[in-house]
């Protein structure tokens, strides 16, 4: 059965002067899954994130999101959209005037009805779900390492239980250990909470810990998407490369290991 | 007791439905529900004492808050000792309940903060203890000024010449329109509001020595030093700040830069040279400004103005008013890279800092004058 389409992007360019980003990029995103999108620096990863969540206006293209058009919506619309949506950005990008249960409080004030108490209380769970300790949440972002920063982050992406999650670099800047626990901490709430995940990201043990599809962005454009296990057989110098370097074999192997 | 809980249109029927039983309250929920729903479904469950099961046989969708709202009242009815369960769940409502039900926080403690006058004698206290410590940072920054200065001169090939002179024009150049409007309509100002006082003596020719006096020694400075201290005071606060807020001092260090000469001594020494040059402009546009109102208004022509002026006013009151200049600009200079200094990682202290630099930049000005106010009267010039 093929599942729904979440996001569709057909034809998207992105160019700043004369820079040409993306040039008829094409990419499916379908429900429930985790994508991963890789990419060399500098091929435009954090700009097609940006582009599908409507912070950045392409310069031809459409993004159909949920079933709406982000590039002609109205304010009304993308308003609605963006219920539906969390970012979570690299360094978390949380409002350093408040405190972390603050921060995931913002996006609950917008919903009517709801008491102080209430709040306080949604905010707290998802401080938790997303494996910082309650003290944390009473602290300033300041106060905070930058993993608690990307957990932070991420209770306050999930505050209004969206449909589709984007990740920017989730895992980077995270010592290994950490970042094995943000992975799982990923799957594991992007199988009970139902999420599609759009994560953008350059490592690898990421990539094979958390992934079902990944696609590859590489001449302005998706080279290639589909299954992990597809990659190997790609025949572009840029994806052998990276799905078969040494670190590469690295993280297959450790997929391998845990599999057993 | 059927609550149905509003739904939009194209979403199946959604409801809790409370009903009481021998063995206990029986709470089901069904169709789809999530945050927009809370709140009602909250007021339901609020409401609910005794023993109580939730039947979410018939939910087909509910969200992270509604899982959230169940086992919040199960835990709440369980602390006061009632018996609650949750049946019926299944799939994707049962793994999110038990999500929710692991990741569930410890009940809140609300932290009660200190209130009514202790809390204020506390606020008062720590604001006083806060300028003290601010004070003796000033007197920090100064000294690592002087200090930096100092060695700049024993070591010129460490002066940084671009940066002084770029510095020069923004704190200097760029100030030049605003400095001179504004003190040539205060020379307007003062011809305008003198000559009336003084026509009620037949006493208007003493006009020119009343607008020359008050500009030369006193007013076209203070309002120079006023003028920047806002423009740029916190514009170094700004801008140091935000170097902090980013690491880029901490990275400096790392690089053997020092930021005292790197930045407060290109800064401060701007000011320096520049704050006289303005008060100068200034003290000439408040003149014209006098003049020409005394012109216009009084029939007082500009050779016979220029002639009283250089009659009737002693060449000291220029000095007087100058001398002034250097001493503003090193406290305006100090007080903001004090302030863009103590910035601290957050975007709010840096609005905090810039505000607090510029007030007291004017605050230290005017004292500053008060001062030399005294002094000038003692020695007697």
């Amino acid at each position: 059965m093929m599942a729904e389409t979440v996001i569709e992007v057909r034809n998207l360019r992105n160019q700043f002067g004369r820079h040409v980003v993306h040039d008829g990029l094409d990419l499916d995103v379908y429900r429930g899954e985790i994508l991963g999108v890789v990419g060399g620096s500098g091929t435009g990863k954090s700009v097609l994130l940006r582009s599908i969540a409507g912070l950045l206006t392409p310069k031809a293209g459409t993004v159909r999101m949920l079933g709406t058009e982000v590039r002609g919506a109205s304010e009304a619309e993308l308003d609605r959209l963006s219920h539906r949506i969390g970012v979570m950005f690299q360094d978390g990008a949380l409002f350093s005037s408040l405190t972390v249960r603050e921060n995931v409080e913002v996006p609950l004030r917008r919903v009517a009805g709801l008491t102080p108490e209430t709040r306080a209380g949604l905010a707290r769970l998802k401080i938790a779900l997303s494996g910082l300790s309650v003290e944390a949440g009473e602290k300033y972002p300041a106060e905070l390492s930058g993993g608690m920063r990307k957990r932070a982050g991420l209770a306050r992406a999930l505050a209004l239980d969206p449909e589709i999650l984007f990740l920017d670099e989730p895992t980077a800047g995270l010592d290994p250990i950490g970042a094995a626990a943000f992975d799982d901490l990923i799957r594991d709430l992007s199988q009970s909470l139902g999420l599609t995940v759009f994560l953008v990201t350059h490592d690898l043990d990421t990539l094979y810990a958390v992934c079902d599809r990944v696609a590859v962005l590489a001449e302005k454009r998706v080279l290639v998407a589909g299954p992990l296990e597809d990659m190997v057989d790609v025949d572009h110098p840029w994806v052998r490369e990276y799905f078969l370097g040494p670190r590469a074999r690295a993280a297959r192997g450790a997929r391998r290991r845990d599999e057993e | 007791m059927l609550v149905k809980v509003e739904t939009s249109p194209g979403r199946t029927p959604s409801a809790i439905e409370v009903t009481s039983r021998p063995d206990g309250t029986h709470v089901a929920v069904s169709g789809e529900l999530g945050l927009r729903d809370l709140s009602e479904v909250e007021a339901r469950l609020s409401a609910l004492t005794g023993p109580v099961t939730f039947d979410l046989s018939g939910a087909r969708r509910i969200d992270t808050s509604i899982a959230w709202a169940v086992v919040d009242s199960c835990q709440r009815l369980e602390r006061s000792g009632a018996r609650a369960g949750v049946t019926g769940a299944q799939g994707a409502v049962a793994r999110l309940l038990d999500t929710v039900r692991q990741g569930m926080p410890p009940p809140a403690t609300p932290l009660a903060g200190p209130r009514g006058p202790r809390a204020w004698l506390t606020q008062l206290g720590e604001a006083v203890a806060g300028s003290g410590a601010a004070f003796v940072e000033f007197t920090g920054v100064l000294g690592l000024f002087v200090a930096r200065l100092a060695q700049t001169f024993l070591r010129p090939r460490e002066f940084r010449l671009t940066a002084l002179v770029h510095h020069c024009q923004a704190v200097g150049l760029q100030a030049v329109p605003i400095v001179a409007l504004l003190s040539f309509l205060i020379g307007v100002v003062l011809a305008f509001q003198g000559a009336a006082q003084l026509r009620q003596f037949g006493a208007e020719v003493f006009v020119v020595e009343l607008i020359a006096i008050s500009i030369l020694r006193e007013l076209g400075i203070l309002l120079t030093a006023i003028i920047v201290a806002g423009r740029t005071a916190s514009a170094f606060t700004a801008a140091i700040g935000s170097m902090k807020m980013r690491e880029e001092i901490d990275a400096m260090r790392t690089l053997g830069i020092d930021p005292g000469h790197a930045l407060i001594v290109p800064r401060v020494l701007a000011l320096v040279l520049m704050l006289p040059i303005l008060g100068l402009i200034a003290n000439v546009a408040g003149l014209f400004g006098g003049a020409l109102m005394s012109w216009t208004q009084l029939g007082i022509s500009p050779a016979m103005f220029m002639s009283r002026l250089a009659e009737g006013t002693e060449v000291a009151h220029v000095f007087v008013g100058l001398v002034k200049a250097p001493v503003f600009a090193v406290l305006i200079g100090v007080i903001g890279c004090r302030a863009g200094l103590a910035v601290g990682s957050t975007a709010e202290s840096l609005g905090r800092m810039t505000s607090s630099a510029v007030v007291a930049a004017i605050f230290a000005v005017i004292l500053a004058d008060a001062l030399f106010s005294i002094f000038f009267e003692q020695i007697g010039v």
